[in-house]
């Protein structure tokens, strides 16, 4: 009687095996079919512009002619943005939220924070035109032409729609996912390595900086990658407050384009075959910079990982 | 050992889940045409499936659903994907009919099955809308101004041509912030058609398309998007859908036209613009009907198209599209005006008619 029980035991496990493989292999499946179909696609435009495409910096439908430097310079910059804004202040809301702020503030705080996760894009978008920019436009933009105008970040027209509203939508956009990820992770820092910090005399701020960060950085890490995906393939939004000029320009008061957003934009009245092929090729360029994009940050996340941790060494 | 059969197993659950999967997939697939492939239909229900161009659709609704009135057993569908994808949608043959803002293309007529009818069914207008304070609609606008101002060579609104035409109006010393369509548009496409009509040095370096590479200005998605910038950038100008700006009120320009006139855009300059070309228009009515003449044709103006074969594979599908379309270009111009469309004039619908009694079935004309 045994045996069969010990049989039946082993069957359950290969099936559920085989069930949870096949649910990974889905996943790669679906991955290079994506990769696939975007190569595919993209051939007319890369037997034309070659690498061209990726150093061209023309995106003219009329004349067949397209390079997408600018949009990929464009997603890289305004998601860069995004984090410079978001990282510290996810930071310190998921720091107040785990360690410093009282019972009765946490539970309604955190909901809040939740609850700017739940916003459409489109909702973000709308304000952007008609809250933001403005604000941008008539405030911002003078204010920091004013005081920091002799960089060459800050020089040009006032528009308000630009790469710097596309920034900030960006960072209130994924400040709520990076905040809810790291504040788990703060709080899964055990109780001991605070204790072990406040028993040598450590001030709250000192506890914070030296046990519980280091602990929780590789989480940290983590919840920042989400944030940046989130940025990059952001579509909607970002559209609406950009201004949908693709160009190269230093300054963060000036229109610009992104990969996702251009795609959004021509791809339903792409009538030639260069130019939807053009936008398949902007496709296949996001999923390589995302890629590489999560490599970088892989590679960044074992480093840390790899650090001692605890307070970590001067 | 067990180890080595639960792999074979696992491999095998892999294949029968896979295979699972793709019949499934193809039968959906099945599926999905089934309906609109209805032929064989018991309950003699005829389906029609149509796609494109998404400015006509409020009318085309109203169009389905009226006539489902007078004809129940005629189902028709019409799905608002742009006209980019009407045009895909009846050269791979996956509609009955297609809705495109822009006659088709020699090179993709060519790719069809056979030849293929234009219909035009409204006729559509852009108007120039700005965000200037204390000046209301009624701004004068030359073709050498609008030109001009969109390539981006006059930057100020109290720029020596536009105050010389505009007499007693009082013209800010702003800038002007232009507003063009980001996504690809039907609009944009008869704006640049009239701009490349009008402006030699437009149609060299710029050029006529559904989304082109603009000399200056901020990009803005839909109507409402264009419509949202300009009432948010003071010195903003912009252009839009007449139906888009009588409905939200904004201020428009007055153009000047062929005829020399400033002509305000509404419905019976648009219609004018349509019955001023018919002169000019060839056989199969795939032209643009920007700079029209006429004392009262407004300048920017295009038709709207449905695509249909002339030469329609089943019989009984084509018999009805061919009596729906009748239908529309008569009973159905009726309700053009109330959704802010402009009829066709008298003398493109009696070339529109010629052509749908052109609809045949194996050489048999199918509308009687």
């Amino acid at each position: 009687m045994q045996k069969p029980s010990h049989q039946s035991r082993q069957w359950g496990d290969a099936v559920f095996r085989g069930l949870t493989l096949l649910a990974a292999l889905v996943m790669v499946g679906l991955i290079l079919v994506i990769a696939l179909q975007l190569i595919k696609g993209s051939q007319p435009a890369f037997a034309r512009f070659g690498l061209g495409f990726i150093t061209g910096s023309r995106w003219d439908p009329v004349h067949g002619d397209f390079g997408s430097l600018p949009l990929v310079y464009g997603t890289v910059v305004s998601s860069l943005i995004a984090l410079i804004i978001a990282v510290p202040l996810s930071l310190g809301i998921a720091i107040y939220l785990a360690e410093l702020a009282p019972q009765r503030v946490r539970a309604p705080l955190s909901f809040l924070v939740e609850l700017l996760a739940a916003i459409p894009s489109v909702v973000y978008g709308l304000w952007g035109i008609f809250v933001l920019v403005p604000w941008i436009r008539t405030s911002l933009e003078p204010f920091l032409h004013r005081f920091l105008g002799w960089l060459p970040f800050f020089q040009g027209t006032f528009y308000g729609f630009g790469m710097l509203a596309a920034g900030i939508i960006l960072a209130i956009m994924i400040t709520p996912t990076i905040s809810a990820v790291s504040r788990e992770v703060l709080l899964a820092v055990p109780v001991s390595q605070r204790e072990a910090m406040l028993a040598l005399g450590a001030t709250r701020w000192e506890t914070i900086k030296m046990a519980v960060l280091p602990y929780g950085r590789s989480g940290i890490l983590g919840a920042v990658i989400l944030g940046l995906g989130r940025a990059i393939g952001e579509t909607m939004a970002v559209t609406m407050v950009i201004g949908n000029r693709p160009q190269v320009s230093p300054s963060v008061f000036e229109l610009a384009q992104t990969i996702a957003s251009i795609i959004a934009n021509e791809f339903s009245e792409a009538f030639d075959d260069l130019h939807l092929s053009a936008l398949v090729m902007a496709g296949l360029v996001l999923f390589i910079v995302t890629l590489l994009l999560n490599i970088i940050a892989r590679l960044l996340v074992w480093r840390v990982a790899r650090a001692p941790e605890g307070m970590s060494r001067e | 050992m067990p180890w080595k059969k639960s792999k074979g197993i696992m491999v095998l659950a892999m294949v029968l889940a896979l295979l699972v999967l793709a019949t499934a997939c193809g039968k959906s697939d099945e599926a999905g045409k089934g309906p609109a492939g209805g032929s064989d239909g018991k309950a003699q229900t005829v389906y029609l499936n149509g796609a494109g161009a998404s400015f006509p659709y409020p009318l085309y609704s109203k169009w389905i659903s009226e006539y489902n009135k007078v004809a129940p057993h005629v189902n028709i569908d019409y799905q608002s994907i742009g006209s980019g994808g009407g045009i895909k949608g009846i050269i791979e043959e996956t509609v009955d009919f297609a809705g495109s803002d822009a006659p088709m293309k020699d090179e993709q007529m060519a790719r069809a099955r056979g030849e293929i009818i234009h219909i035009p069914t409204v006729i559509g207008a852009v108007v120039i809308t700005y965000n200037l304070e204390g000046v209301n609609t009624g701004l004068k606008l030359t073709p050498e101004v609008i030109g001009n101002i969109f390539l981006g060579k006059i930057k100020k609104w109290n720029d020596p041509a536009i105050t010389a035409i505009n007499p007693g109006v009082e013209l800010p010393d702003k800038e002007i912030a232009v507003v063009h369509r980001s996504d690809g548009s039907g609009t944009t496409n008869i704006f640049t058609d009239y701009l490349s009509s009008t402006s030699p040095e437009w149609k060299e370096k710029v050029g006529t398309g559904t989304a082109v590479e603009w000399p200056v200005g901020i990009g803005a998605k839909g109507n409402e998007g264009v419509a949202g910038t300009v009432k948010q950038t003071p010195g903003g100008i912009g252009y839009v859908e007449l139906a888009y700006a009588v409905q939200n009120q904004l201020p428009y320009a007055f153009i000047k036209n062929l005829a020399g006139k400033f002509v305000e855009p509404t419905l019976d300059t648009t219609t004018a613009a349509a019955a001023g070309a018919v002169a000019s228009m060839p056989e199969d009515m795939r032209v643009s009907i920007v700079n029209a003449p006429g004392e009262n044709a407004y300048p920017i103006a295009g038709f709207t198209y449905l695509l249909l074969y002339k030469e329609q594979m089943d019989r009984n599908k084509g018999t009805e599209l061919a009596k729906f379309l009748w239908w529309a270009v008569h009973d159905g111009e009726a309700f053009a005006k109330d959704l802010l469309y402009a009829p066709l004039p008298e003398n493109v619908r009696q070339r529109v008619e010629a052509r749908i009694k052109e609809i045949n079935y194996q050489g048999e004309p199918l509308f009687k």
